[in-house]
């Protein structure tokens, strides 16, 4: 299916992205604007479902790399969110026919569609992840074994490279080092893959389902429906705890923000407090006061989204504080990522937490249901 | 002794204060022109205490004339907005996001200039003075008078937005066909913190402004010299310390909410608490605020203010929608959010009206003596505890939503609607009422203090964490001191400290906030 995306679906997107960023991603404020502005300068977008693709498309992944604070202060351009883009087509030999996001959750949603809007390329209904992760390599195509390079990154000052390299995770070392260099805040592209690979291995439907999600959550508050329960829905999820946050613990390791939030129970049931631990995203919550000992109810690679008690809007890691009143989602992420592959990747192990990874419903990858935890399904 | 005012929308309140202690205190119609409300409420005081004009020795104003005055677009100077970034930000130039009438509002124009900072300090691109000159002669051709400078990353580094409002000036001076040309002069990095569109946004308010800041000022001082009063004159800001008419003039931006934050501060004053929730029930909602050592917190994110979004210092305040007039729902005993407002005196029960408001249900559970309570003896007094329970337990919960720590903390109430309170409320026990709770907002505005606040990235040395700290918290004290503290009387209010993620050498947002009493006989 071909559709259009025009300056209307940007709100609803945006605030979608922010559900799948999962605490991390990034505000889309900024990544909104851009989006908007290419779309008056260049017109709507067209979005094409993974079906329309053709088998010899060139499909590229567009995205933002670096610290989303530093891009709240220096903005991007639309040339830098471009540059990448040419710099690929030159590389490879021929122009890159569709675009696509590496990832759905948080400004990274939104940075594609400005590319699209300026390059005039259409912009693929999928992403990479179907959520957000914080490193490079950590794309269902690096599964899939589809090469991050020949990697394309941009500043805003006009300085481009390709960077061609022997595998998806240096591409990360190297690519992150060149980002701090040039100001923290650049462009890439990467991820070249023909139409039968996008096929096989992003995630259908994303931009979509980003829509529905953030036009979901907004329509429910005008028909005085709960949010909450129309993400759940939207998601396949389910609710996980309600409670108050009444503690946050931040510290920077090795440049990522890590943290545990702790959440007290508010009503009936479970009087245990629920702990988030997250590295930009969350990435475990468990019931009890730490990580060890305790419970796991969920983990990476399945998303723990944190929603405003009563109007159902995300709260981001950095928004997290004291007394706010939430509800905690868990839901199912893209089953590719439940692979022992995937897991090595993204699963708790890789960050460094010494717990198996545990389904939004609370079973184990091989489906087996954990003590005390209800098995629900979707 | 001193004078507080709080000219708010509907009513001009004032108080003669001799050091915390309230002399005399008059509610006031506020006026369209503001300053006849002013000099009436001076006169109004005098009539209830004898002064002479030598014997005041401030007078400490709180107003919303400059916030009225942007949301009805009213009085703007023609303003430009320059911003020092090239090659960066060009995609997303100033007032992107703004409504389209206030862009028209403020003939507005735009500009983009080479310069600003990477995150760390670097350079992003050197100032280009002829560039700059160029911009400023097309800024005089089109009629400016005010103009915004930002500069990427400018709270790291503020050196090219003073160098560049150095090379405007110059170019006004010189001026056009007709001589040397005002023009007033808003820096960023003095205005808003980090996130350049809020801050920049602020900036051209503040510059669009600039001009209703003269003659504000020149206003209040006549109308305070006309009572014979020689004294300075100062506005109270969003955070409730105080700027004089000079600051005024240069950062009208500042006194934006400072409604609000009088109406707390007085609360505290009133109380004795200067650690505690402040609950000002009005008709139509219940505003819950927190104050941390006399101080107001404040919003940690963006704030809109008339469609612009801004990064102010604004207070935060979260409205709940309880108020004296609100509707009480005979069913399920549930109060608001509608609300019958000022037509409370006519529609409520007690008012020989139809309407059963939360009014209603204090006077009849003896709570307050107010119009004719035989008009609710009918009420099932279990019904009517039900729905003052239901009351108590929301304020409690707005509270408990408000406060940063499992802490205990105190409870003060003020406003008319204050009578729907119990005296002790679920969680944090008794409630404290203050006697001079109707005058607040003035008593708040009449509170002498000065402050400055520093908020910048730091890459910390982790050996050297307390030395980088010590400094930066030494700035704000020297900020404060600048805007006319006393030395001595400095403390730190606030200090907040956010690791950036992605950012090497342990990058580090440091927001410090010091504060103390205004030096009033140096003035």
């Amino acid at each position: 299916m071909t559709w259009s995306i025009g300056p209307d679906a940007i709100d609803d997107l945006a605030r979608g992205a922010a559900v799948l960023g999962t605490g991390g991603g990034g505000d889309p404020y900024i990544g909104a604007l851009l989006a908007r502005r290419a779309i008056a300068e260049h017109g709507e977008v067209t979005a094409v479902g993974l079906d329309e693709l053709p088998d010899d498309a060139l499909v590229i992944t567009v995205a933002m790399m670096g610290a989303p604070t530093v891009m709240v202060e220096k903005l991007p351009t639309l040339e830098s969110i471009i540059d990448p883009v040419r710099a690929i087509g030159a590389y490879l030999g021929r122009p890159v026919t569709h675009l696509a996001c590496a990832e759905i959750g948080g400004v990274n949603s939104t940075i594609p569609i400005a590319a699209a809007a300026v390059l005039g390329l259409p912009l693929l209904d999928a992403d990479g992840m179907g959520r957000a992760f914080p490193e490079l390599q950590m794309v269902l195509p690096t599964l899939s074994g589809i090469s991050a390079s020949p990697l394309g990154f941009a500043d805003e000052k006009g300085n481009v490279g390709v960077l061609q390299t022997i595998d998806n995770s240096w591409v990360e070392r190297i690519a992150r080092v060149a980002a701090v260099e040039m100001g923290c805040s650049v462009m890439i592209c990467g991820f070249a893959m023909s139409g039968a690979q996008a096929r096989e291995s992003l995630v259908r439907d994303s931009l979509r389902r980003c829509i529905g999600l953030g036009s979901g959550i907004a329509r429910a508050r005008t028909d005085k429906l709960d949010p909450v329960t129309r993400v759940v829905e939207l998601l396949g999820g389910r609710e996980l705890f309600t409670g108050k946050v009444v503690d946050v613990q931040r510290a920077t390791t090795a440049g990522f923000a890590r943290g545990t939030a702790t959440l007290q129970a508010v009503g009936a049931g479970d009087d245990r407090d629920l702990t988030l631990a997250f590295q930009n995203e969350h990435l475990i919550a468990s019931l009890g006061d730490g990580v060890s000992g305790d419970e796991v109810l969920v983990t990476t690679p399945d998303l723990i989204v944190v929603l405003e008690h009563d109007t159902g809007e995300p709260i981001t890691t950095e928004g997290l504080r004291y007394g706010q009143r939430v509800r905690v989602v868990a839901a199912p992420s893209d089953p590719r990522w439940h692979s022992p592959a995937a897991l090595a990747m993204v699963g708790p192990g890789y960050f460094g937490y010494d717990v198996p990874a545990r389904r939004f419903d609370g079973t184990t990858a091989e489906g087996v249901s954990v003590t005390g935890v209800p098995a629900v399904t979707a | 002794m001193h004078i507080g005012i709080d000219v708010g929308g509907t009513n001009t309140d004032a108080v003669l204060m001799e050091g915390a202690t309230t002399l005399a205190g008059v509610k006031h119609s506020t006026t369209p022109d503001v300053t006849t409300g002013i000099v009436q409420a001076i006169e109004a005081l005098r009539a209830q205490h004898a002064f002479t004009g030598p014997e005041i020795r401030a007078v400490m104003i709180g107003t919303t004339h400059f916030i009225n005055a942007l949301v009805q677009a009213k009085r703007l100077a023609p303003t430009a907005a320059l911003r020092l970034g090239l090659p960066a930000t060009r995609s997303l130039p100033p007032m992107i996001d703004w409504p389209q009438p206030l862009v028209e509002a403020l003939s507005a124009r735009t500009y983009l200039a080479h310069g600003g900072y990477e995150f760390d300090g670097r350079p992003i691109s050197p100032l280009d003075p002829e560039e700059l000159r160029t911009h400023a002669r097309d800024m005089l051709a089109h009629g400016i008078r005010s103009v915004a400078i930002s500069s990427v990353f400018s709270p790291v580094n503020h050196d090219l937005e003073v160098r560049a409002a150095e090379i405007v000036r110059a170019v006004f001076a010189e001026g056009g066909p007709d001589g040397p040309t005002d023009v007033a002069v808003s820096l960023s990095h003095e205005i808003g913190r980090i996130g350049l569109l809020e801050r920049e946004n602020a900036t051209i308010i503040n510059a669009a402004l600039s001009e209703l800041a003269g003659e504000i000022v020149d206003g209040l001082t006549a109308a305070a010299r006309a009572q014979g009063i020689t004294a300075p004159i100062y506005l109270s800001q969003n955070d409730g310390t105080l700027m004089d008419e000079g600051f005024v003039r240069s950062y009208p931006v500042a006194t934006f909410a400072s409604g609000p934050t009088n109406s707390m501060r007085g609360a505290a004053v009133t109380s004795g608490l200067t650690t505690c929730a402040v609950v000002d029930v009005g008709g139509t909602t219940a505003d819950v605020g927190l104050l941390v050592g006399g101080f107001p917190r404040e919003t940690a994110g963006e704030v809109k203010v008339a469609g612009v979004r801004t990064n102010f210092r604004m207070p935060d305040v979260l409205s709940i929608g309880i108020g004296g007039g609100s509707l009480v729902d005979l069913d399920t005993g549930e109060v608001g959010p509608e609300s019958v407002g000022y037509r409370l005196t006519t529609e409520a029960l007690v008012f020989g009206g139809s309407t059963l408001t939360a009014t209603d249900i204090a006077v009849a559970a003896g709570r307050a003596d107010i119009g004719d309570a035989t008009k609710v003896a009918h009420l099932d007094p279990v019904f009517v505890q039900k729905v003052l329970a239901r009351i108590a337990e929301r304020v409690a919960e707005a509270v408990d939503r408000m406060r940063t720590s499992p802490d205990p903390i105190p409870v003060v109430a003020v406003g008319g609607g204050s009578i729907l309170l119990p005296d002790e409320l679920p969680i944090f026990g008794r409630v404290h009422r203050p006697e001079n709770y109707s005058v607040a907002n003035a008593i708040g505005a009449s509170i002498a203090q000065v402050g400055g606040e520093i908020d910048k990235i730091i890459a910390i040395e982790p050996s050297r964490r307390q030395e980088t700290i010590a400094a930066v918290k030494q700035e704000a004290v020297e900020k404060a001191v600048a805007a006319g503290a006393r030395a001595e009387t400095v403390d730190i209010v606030d200090f907040d400290e956010v690791p950036i993620p992605y950012l090497p050498g342990n990058a580090t947002r440091i927001r410090v906030k010091a504060v103390g009493d205004l030096e009033m006989d140096a003035r």
